[in-house]
């Protein structure tokens, strides 16, 4: 296209010309090399740490420098209450510490899936002061660092133990019940998102046309809304159980003794040090992710770019 | 009959209305209570002093916490926490921007579908395992050294995690994603008929790129910016793990405040502050964005 921009240039800039083509088809080319070589250079990086994480776990050698054969026996380790020289380790605690991670995942989701999905109706239906402060707050939990949220809830759940247990005498303290809180408090955010996404998509006039049918409020929800925005909640539910079974860090500063997750559990280990064993349990991490993920797209498809 | 229909259905029209502010009610609650308040109180003890043994927080009053944070060596470690995220801001945008562009410019759909799959399915993997995976490619036995070692090119291996770089690599690969979306967007929506009038009107490449490219997907620069710039700022899976005691931030500062021997009204300070450099980011994005839709709207017309 520049080409054609310079064939119609007056015969007398020619001279003066062609130093600019010149110079301007050295850019195009350096542009040209650069848009080529980027894409190859940013998927290597974002895959080749992950892949070779996942390659290296299977490989008979305690080393992931050289490929020494196909093996299953990292696993077998971590199964049978071996990690490298690492005495602390057992099996049994991290089995404990992934039912507890699942336990708690599945009381976030039913929680905050439910007060999720009824403020995104209110904000989408409803029309009442205070409803765009109310819009912008819910932003907050998604912006605001998890440090700040982690370190807010226990200096919380400190001064409320330390009044009830002072009050009434008993010796309650930080747990599942803290970790569930703290949990949901950022994942209402979240579910009010993906479920507002869809019913914004949604067209009003399917719920007059109900209402005009002579069907009540109640009866317009569960016959015609709900259904029509289900895949919007079941999606919501997804992402709340995926980012409860992920949390570190608010988890890290609200879990009590006895009460570890997954990632708290695999946070002490690979602080620690670098060995095969860890890698197996990494890549099984990133399996069960992967699983939640291909639910949450399946089901929300292309809408997943702008969570 | 009709009319009878109409005159009973009104009133439940507004009725909903206000039954909007119900529906609001257990959010309000939940998020006033647990994150809210919680807040509060936190900024309630940046002013509280450090009480006797077992007694984490008491008065009297004071603004110490905040001087401690505003002098040495605190404030060392904001500057460098705050240098760190504009970097990784940076290396995010030019590694971003043209893979931004390439997704946005794949002829068939599925292609294009593809390769925004490949850059979002890392981004929900676990935090945790995907910083893990840096430590082992950067460890003195991962494949990094070793390939350097077997080149010859070094006789010893290098020192890479535990180390400023580290964190920056780190942070580059867990942010990259938040760089790339909000850019796509813009791009998607880009008219390239506008490249080739611009063309067409004498300019080269460079101007064409500045002029016409550049200020049509700047909402996404600034939208993805901000995105990568934000929690990177409050960084603290990814210093702890890859920085050791040369890739501090503010969020191994705050975390060792709250841990053993920690000092909480300190630490409550400290994470004031940090609150309030992500809300004068926010406010900055917020500013720029109202500013950008005024410019952008009579363009259209």
């Amino acid at each position: 296209m520049a080409q054609g921009t310079l064939s119609r240039t007056t015969p007398d800039a020619i001279n003066y010309n062609q130093g600019k083509i010149q110079r301007d088809l050295i850019v195009r080319r350096i542009g040209k090399i650069g848009m080529a070589i980027n894409p190859v250079f940013a998927y290597f990086f974002l895959w080749a740490p992950i892949l070779l994480l996942v390659i290296f776990s299977f490989n008979n050698s305690r080393t992931v420098a050289t490929w020494r054969g196909f093996t299953f026996q990292w696993y077998q380790n971590v199964f049978s209450n071996v990690l490298g020289t690492e005495s602390r380790f057992s099996t049994d605690l991290m089995l404990q510490s992934f039912t507890n991670s699942l336990l708690v995942g599945l009381c976030v989701t039913l929680i905050a899936t439910v007060i999720g999905t009824m403020v995104a109706l209110s904000l989408a239906r409803g029309n009442y002061p205070g409803k765009r402060v109310l819009d912008g707050m819910l932003f907050l939990p998604v912006v605001i660092p998890e440090i700040t949220q982690g370190i807010s809830l226990l200096i919380f759940f400190n001064v409320i133990l330390n009044f009830i247990n002072g009050t009434f005498g008993t010796s309650a303290q930080l747990g599942f019940g803290s970790i569930i809180i703290g949990h949901v408090a950022f994942n209402i955010s979240y579910v009010a998102i993906v479920v507002r996404a869809r019913l914004s998509d949604m067209n009003p006039r399917l719920e007059e046309a109900a209402r005009d049918l002579g069907a009540n409020e109640w009866r317009t929800f569960w016959r015609v809304t709900f259904p029509l925005i289900l895949p919007g909640v079941i999606a919501g539910a997804l992402l709340a159980f995926t980012l409860s079974l992920d949390d570190f860090v608010i988890t890290f500063f609200v879990s009590g003794v006895g009460t570890t997750t997954l990632p708290v559990f695999v946070y002490g280990l690979l602080k620690l040090s670098v060995t095969p064993e860890i890698n197996a349990i990494s890549t099984l991490i990133l399996l069960l992710s992967t699983v939640l993920i291909g639910i949450v797209m399946a089901l929300v498809g292309r809408n997943a770019v702008k969570l | 009959m009709a009319v009878g229909v109409r005159t009973s259905t009104t009133p439940s029209y507004t009725k909903e209305k206000r039954r909007g502010a119900a529906l609001a009610l257990p959010a309000v609650i939940w998020l006033g209570l647990f994150f809210v308040l919680p807040l509060l109180i936190v900024m309630v003890i940046s002013f509280l002093t450090r009480g006797r043994t077992g007694v984490q927080f008491a008065p009297p009053i004071t603004i110490d916490n905040y001087a401690d944070i505003f002098s040495f060596p605190y404030i060392d470690v904001y500057w460098s926490s705050i240098g760190i995220a504009v970097v990784t801001t940076i290396l995010c945008l030019i590694i971003g921007y043209p893979l931004a562009f390439f997704i946005a410019t794949r002829k068939s759909r599925v292609m294009q579908n593809l390769s925004l799959f490949l850059v979002i399915l890392p981004f929900w993997t676990n935090f945790l395992v995907r910083t893990y995976a840096i430590k082992v490619i950067l460890g003195a036995d991962g494949p990094i050294n070793t390939t350097l070692l077997n080149l010859g090119l070094i006789a010893e291996p290098l020192t890479l995690v535990n180390t400023q770089f580290a964190v920056l690599l780190g942070l580059t690969y867990s942010y990259l994603p938040f760089m790339v979306l909000p850019i796509y967007a813009s791009v998607e929506r880009f008219e390239f008929r506008l490249v080739e009038a611009a063309y067409d009107l004498g300019a080269n490449d460079i101007r064409a790129f500045l002029r016409v490219v550049l200020p049509l997907t700047l909402p996404g620069v600034v939208a993805g910016s901000i995105l990568v710039l934000i929690p990177t700022i409050g960084a603290f899976i990814t210093p702890d793990i890859l920085g050791g005691t040369q890739g501090l931030m503010i969020g191994n500062l705050i975390s060792a405040q709250f841990r053993g021997t920690g000092n909480w009204p300190r630490g409550s300070a400290a994470s004031m502050v940090m609150l309030l450099l992500v809300m004068v980011a926010l406010l900055a994005y917020v500013f720029v964005n109202a500013r950008s839709a005024a410019n952008s709207r009579p363009a259209k017309s």
